[in-house]
């Protein structure tokens, strides 16, 4: 059985068909990419996937279990995290905090030992400082990550500590939309190497929305293509790059 | 980068600067007292001060931690000061001993807040930004006026209570607690500056170790970006009523200590203007830093009395003070002189350099 | 009989707060704050009122004219020293900075005018109609403010959708720093509405003293919160929705003096608005605003 299996799904914002019958398998372990132009429906499908929206059609589900209809703490405690295209921080929180935020449900303690410091307090604090590092260090991020402000962080790092944090919740399945979106060559390569090794490293499952075709190529295994919410072509990425269909769609006439 | 540094030091620092604020003026009180160099006027304000720090240190939770405006934080003081009222009133045979039956007030008007807090937080954590600030306002006037039309007496059969006008008859040795809109009178004025000071450190000791815990860190997140946080698994609502509550019930227990430092006390003291002021202290002393509340809601309490030399004009100058100082803040004048500061700064540093070359 | 002039009271204190809550609106729009100052421009607007025929003698008209010169020289004076300054920092911080104006203005008044109350004389006079065989009695006062709150909305409606600032005001409340690209003069225009509101408050003030003539310092404070509440309620930012709001909120107020209890009057105004906005988080004529994912 697929860990992710999507089946039909659709949804209307008033008359406009923002995705329509869009059916996916991922296998366990696999990193998959979903594709299109822009105003394809990809982002939408990723907030149907983490129950921002509710689809009005079809099913998704997650090692069997159904998640339409579940609220997004939900969804993600029940093992998906996502990163956002227009990136979303906590600003005001330094690198280690927002790290230690994606560590809520990991790592927990009473509300009483929040509010006296008493118990586990000091212990369980230290074992998420322990573990927040351990995962911002994958992305070189753990430097003053305890006295920089999320928001001082140049462009590129904010990107991969959006991944941190959704790391941190220890998800099954990672969805990144667009993670190197607005980054040069250079950074772009860099960022290849580190999903790769997040994949091996945490033994997590990757869908991704990209649009640089180099890093799509490079790392994705399987790629789905939407084109005007519909699914388009799906394959692996040299039969789906090779695809007249998809061409058209990117290229035009 | 050095700016933030010390920003950072923060977190341990701004609980000894919160704590040492409190007790460096408590001695500072004691010893002025003692020497009889305090004004009248000025012992007074002294509950009402701490009352004032709570509250400000409770509404900054509000506002700059989980991030949203209340204009209505009287209400819960007003809740929680009557609450506190009708106990110490009904525990007076049981429990002579004043500071024990204080106590268990402010944990009865803390408690009742929070119920407050929890009804009136369900419908207003839904709307957002301004709306949900009108609508903190809206309650805010609501319990005034019930508390307004509130009559409760009490007598050998226990408490009775009544809405609107007194339905209900008192046996001989009875008494009135609530009385309408004539409110309360004739309190046993137990608030003292020390258990004033105790609220305030307790209160500090909560507020700051939840900022600085899973729980404040879930819901800052929530302030910071409610989407993001809720894709990491936090449930943003549980959330925000939960710190909505915590911070209802230190408003009540502000009420408590303020209510038991006058003999008569009435509902229209807890109104808009009271919400307001508070609001005033927090944002003069900073979003989100505690002990520039403390400091704001003490020096804001007294202004107005250093200023009674000036008679009839002290609440206009109180008035340009407030504009002057948050034009201030925060137009960019403020931001100006520092860089200027440290251009010489670095200017000096140079020539320095210079000379030592 | 008593039910209609109930729902004619409360028609004409709704126009009043309608025309208040006009100026909050229109400012709330462009400016994007909430001037808790608009209550006691209303009560300045009373006060040069109740001098200009008390002190100087002169007609109930020209005080009018007096009052909202005064009221709007007064809004465009501390929107150019308070607010300005302000144009870039946190929403808290204006508020407060309004909050700090109001404050001044009620003590200001309270010096120069004391904290007695003045007896306000009506400026409509004390005419009024009789209708079905004198069994309902409309005073002159409601008349002409009902009708200057229709006749304020008619204008202020066609301002803001023919005129050239009209459309520049519109411009503003969409987009400060795309209309300043398009080469509009942001600043002017946000004191064009600052004027016009408390114009507004000017005649909102004297026709409320008209209708309640106990004329204090603190005259403003509650009908302007009221107002507010009112622009709320219709949806802030929007023209007809402060207009429905104002007169629905006199309507339920006058309703709730009459029917429930005088004292908790205002707490059914607030519980009504917060059932309003529970089921329509905008207002009844907000638009609503998704935030994109």
């Amino acid at each position: 059985m697929a860990m992710l299996e999507v089946t039909g799904l659709g949804i209307s914002f008033g008359g406009l068909r923002a995705v329509d019958d869009l059916s996916m398998k991922i296998e366990k372990g696999g990193l998959v990419g979903l594709i299109g132009p822009n105003g394809a429906g990809k982002t939408t499908a990723f907030n149907m996937l983490t129950g921002v929206y509710r689809p009005t059609d079809g099913g998704i589900r997650l090692d069997g279990e159904n998640l339409v209809g579940k609220k997004p703490y939900e969804i993600n405690r029940m093992g998906v995290a996502r990163t956002f295209q227009n990136i979303r921080l906590f600003p005001k929180l330094s690198v280690l905090d927002n790290v230690k935020a994606g560590l809520n449900n990991q790592v927990t303690y009473s509300l009483a030992e929040s509010m006296l410091h008493l118990g586990s307090y000091r212990r369980k604090e230290k074992e998420m400082d322990e573990k927040a590092l351990d995962i911002l260090k994958v992305f070189e991020l753990d430097q003053d990550a305890d006295t920089t402000l999320a928001s001082n962080l140049p462009y590129g790092k904010q990107r991969k500590l959006e991944i941190a944090r959704a790391l941190a919740t220890n998800p099954k399945l990672l969805l990144l939309d667009e993670p190197a979106a607005g980054m040069n060559p250079n950074e772009t390569e860099e960022l290849m190497a580190t999903i790769r090794l997040v994949r091996e490293k945490y033994g997590v499952t990757i869908l991704l929305i990209e649009h640089d075709m180099k890093l799509v190529q490079g790392i994705c295994e399987y790629l789905y293509v939407l084109n005007f919410g519909k699914l388009l072509a799906e394959g692996t990425p040299k039969e789906v790059l090779n695809n007249p269909v998809v061409v058209k769609a990117y290229l035009g006439e | 980068m050095k700016s933030i540094k010390t920003l950072f030091a923060g977190k341990k620092r701004d609980t000894v600067i919160s704590f040492g604020i409190v007790i460096l003026a408590f001695i500072i009180v004691q010893i002025m007292v003692a020497t009889g160099n305090i004004s009248s006027s000025l012992k007074g304000q002294l509950v009402p001060i701490c009352a004032y720090v709570v509250m400000a240190v409770s509404l900054n939770f509000t506002v700059g931690i989980l991030g949203e405006l209340s204009l209505g934080h009287a209400g819960f003081m007003s809740v929680g000061a009557f609450a506190g009222i009708v106990a110490t009133t009904s525990l007076a045979d049981t429990i002579p001993f004043a500071p024990l039956r204080l106590a268990i007030a402010m944990v009865i008007g803390g408690i009742c807040a929070a119920i407050a807090g929890v009804i009136i937080g369900i419908p207003v954590l839904r709307l957002k930004g301004d709306y949900l600030a009108i609508v903190t306002l809206a309650f805010g006037e609501i319990i005034k006026n019930i508390v307004n039309v509130l009559y409760i007496g009490q007598d050998g059969k226990g408490l009775h209570f009544s809405l609107l006008e007194q339905g209900f008859e008192l046996e001989e040795g009875g008494k009135m607690i609530i009385n309408g809109p004539m409110g309360v009178s004739g309190v046993a004025k137990i608030s003292t500056f020390t258990s004033g000071v105790v609220l305030i450190l307790i209160t500090l000791f909560i507020i700051l170790n939840l900022i600085n815990s899973r729980t404040g860190r879930a819901v800052m997140a929530v302030r910071d970006n409610r989407i993001a946080a809720e894709s990491i698994g936090i449930p943003v609502t549980r959330c925000r009523l939960l710190a909505f509550v915590i911070s209802a019930a230190f408003a009540g227990m502000a009420g408590t200590l303020y209510a038991m430092n006058y003999s008569t006390v009435t509902a229209t003291k807890f109104d808009f203007n009271t919400s307001i002021l508070v609001l005033v202290f927090v944002v003069l002393g900073g979003l989100g830093n505690i002990w520039g509340s403390i400091i704001a809601a003490a020096l804001l309490t007294i202004l107005p009395e250093l200023l009674r030399a000036m008679n009839d004009y002290r609440m206009l100058i109180y008035a340009i003070l407030l504009i002057a100082m948050m034009i201030f803040n925060n137009s960019g004048i403020k931001t100006r002189l520092l860089e200027k500061r440290a251009a010489k700064k670095a200017q000096k540093a140079e020539t320095a350099g210079k000379e030592g070359a | 009989m008593t039910f209609l002039s109930y729902l004619i009271s409360g028609i004409s204190l709704g126009s009043v707060y309608a025309i208040i809550a006009l100026g909050y609106t229109m400012v709330y729009g462009i400016a994007k704050m909430l001037n808790f100052a608009h209550g006691d421009i209303i009560m300045v607007g009373g006060y040069i009122s109740f001098c200009t025929t008390s002190y100087l003698g002169l007609s109930p008209f020209i005080s009018v004219i007096f009052a909202i010169i005064v009221c709007t020289a007064l809004g465009v004076l501390t929107e150019k020293l308070a607010y300005k300054p302000l144009r870039s920092a946190p929403s808290l911080a204006v508020l407060i900075t309004a909050i700090g104006v109001s404050y001044f203005l009620q003590n200001a008044a309270l010096l120069i005018w004391g904290s007695s109350p003045k007896t306000f004389t009506s400026v409509v006079g004390s005419w009024s109609v009789k209708l079905f065989g004198e069994q309902l009695t409309i005073s002159g006062t409601a008349l002409v403010t009902v009708l200057a709150c229709f006749v304020i909305m008619a204008a202020l409606t066609l301002f803001t959708s023919k005129t050239k600032m009209g459309t520049a005001m519109r411009a503003v409340s969409e987009d400060k720093g795309a209309a300043q690209l398009m080469g509009i003069n942001v600043n002017t225009t946000i004191s064009v509405t600052f004027a016009i509101g408390s114009g507004l408050a000017a005649i909102a003030g004297v026709l409320l003293c008209s209708a309640y003539p106990t004329l204090m310092p603190t005259t403003g404070s509650m009908p302007g919160i009221k107002a507010f509440t009112a622009a709320v309620f219709g949806g802030i930012g929007s023209i007809p929705g402060a207009m429905l709001g104002g007169i629905l909120l006199g309507i339920i107020e006058i309703f709730a003096k009459a029917y429930i209890s005088t004292q908790l009057s205002d707490a059914v105004v607030f519980a009504v608005l917060i059932v309003v906005l529970i089921v329509k988080p905008d207002g009844l004529l907000g638009k609503h605003v998704n935030e994109k994912v």
